[in-house]
């Protein structure tokens, strides 16, 4: 177990520097999905109710999330890194969570930009909204990632990223849009937990399956 | 230590193997020759496990800690530099006293002074020097090389013809190479492809 841990943090240790060194997603995950909030903010008429601002919030998250994604096996699909690391003793799940961990830092970092800017052009963020986004940050980089290691060895694979991508998140968008503007939150956000659990499970488990033959 | 039989791959309408036969005891030196597409580095990923046969059985009976696997990418991170590559490979594989043998094969294979450079800013050559550095860190009992001379000067190749004739113990290796002649006086065994 301590093992375990050992690897994972290597490897999230790794693609934090990569992105401290290379700074090809970040910033453009933090450009985007300002872009798309002050586009939102100019596309809504006057008088839209906050329900549809609640949506176009969660519309932001999941396409900002896409970006990120489509990035995230870059630099192993580059070199072949991943014939590496997979041939390695570890755990190849540690792979998974490593880049699950970065991918979920980078979506927190876009999100302490996006959450504030919502509130500015918008309305004011209730915590419900930040405790689903915080649950459903979990979920898409569960899923995420998995999805990307599978697209990433794919020649397709910008295509491949949004079929395989876009689907598995409309729970986590009902869900998310669900906290943001209900009166009772509370079952939404159990919805986003349960889906949580269940989907890092499901993807913890198969990604040995994903990058090997 | 490698057993196979009947081994075949396919890449869609591509057959590369055709019903191969193999076998390589502990030891021994295996060279597999042959020209662009003859399914050289095929051969070496199915060994390492990295593909799996369309047709027929692959038995490696190393685990694959003990693998060493040279392609012809030197699976390095680019925008790393070769103490953090070597790092996290030391890592993954367990390598007791770690920055030691890093430090080791640092200095054996000229790098020492590039430690802190970042992989991006290196020539073919000295990716391959880098490459080999990995492959060698975890002391595999088998050494699975594609084309270990690939872009190396002549100071590099001498380095690895001496890694490749110092006795090793029962160490097994898999070479592949178009050019034999450099490796002829090591192999045990040769498989030509077609």
């Amino acid at each position: 177990m301590t093992q375990y841990v050992g690897d994972v943090a290597a490897l999230a240790r790794k693609d934090l520097l990569l992105e401290l060194r290379a700074r090809d997603t970040l910033p453009a995950m933090l450009l985007f999905v300002l872009s798309a909030l002050v586009v939102f903010h100019f596309a809504l008429p006057d008088g839209s109710s906050r329900l549809a601002a609640g949506g176009l919030l969660w519309v932001a998250i999941v396409f900002t999330a896409l970006l990120g994604l489509g990035r995230a096996f870059v630099a192993e699909r580059d070199q072949r890194v991943l014939d590496g690391l997979i041939l390695a003793p570890s755990d190849r799940s540690a792979i998974w969570l490593a880049k699950a961990v970065s991918v979920l830092a980078f979506l927190a970092a876009a999100e302490a930009i996006a959450l504030p800017a919502f509130g500015l052009f918008f309305a004011p963020v209730s915590r419900a909204t930040v405790a689903a986004v915080v649950l459903a940050d979990l979920g898409i980089a569960a899923v995420g990632t998995l999805f990307s290691a599978m697209a990433a060895a794919s020649r397709a694979r910008e295509l491949l990223l949004p079929l395989l991508f876009l689907p598995p998140m409309i729970p986590l968008v009902i869900g998310g849009v669900g906290a943001t503007v209900a009166e009772a939150p509370a079952r939404y956000l159990g919805f986003l937990a349960a889906y949580d659990a269940l989907f890092a499970i499901l993807c913890w488990a198969s990604f040995e399956y994903v990058v090997t033959e | 230590m490698i057993r196979a039989r009947g081994l075949e791959r396919r890449f869609g309408e591509k057959r590369v193997l055709e019903g191969l036969d193999l076998d390589v005891a502990a030891g021994e030196t295996l060279l597999v020759t042959g020209p662009n597409g003859a399914g050289k580095s095929t051969l070496l990923a199915l060994l390492a496990g990295l593909l799996a046969p369309t047709r027929g059985e692959v038995d490696v009976t190393v685990d694959r800690a003990e693998i060493g696997y040279l392609a012809h990418e030197p699976l390095v991170y680019r925008e790393l530099t070769p103490l953090e590559n070597l790092d996290l490979y030391g890592r993954l594989y367990r390598v007791g006293e770690r920055r030691e043998r890093i430090g080791m094969l640092l200095e054996r294979f000229g790098l020492w002074e590039a430690r802190h450079e970042r992989v991006s800013t290196f020539s073919r050559g000295t990716a391959q020097r880098l490459a080999l550095c990995r492959v060698l860190l975890h002391e595999p009992a088998l050494l699975l090389l594609d084309e270990p001379y690939s872009g190396l000067d002549a100071e590099a190749s001498v380095l690895v013809d001496e890694e490749l004739g110092a006795p090793k113990g029962s160490r097994t290796v898999v070479l592949a190479t178009h050019d034999p002649a450099r490796l002829e006086g090591l192999a045990t065994q040769r498989l030509a492809l077609a």
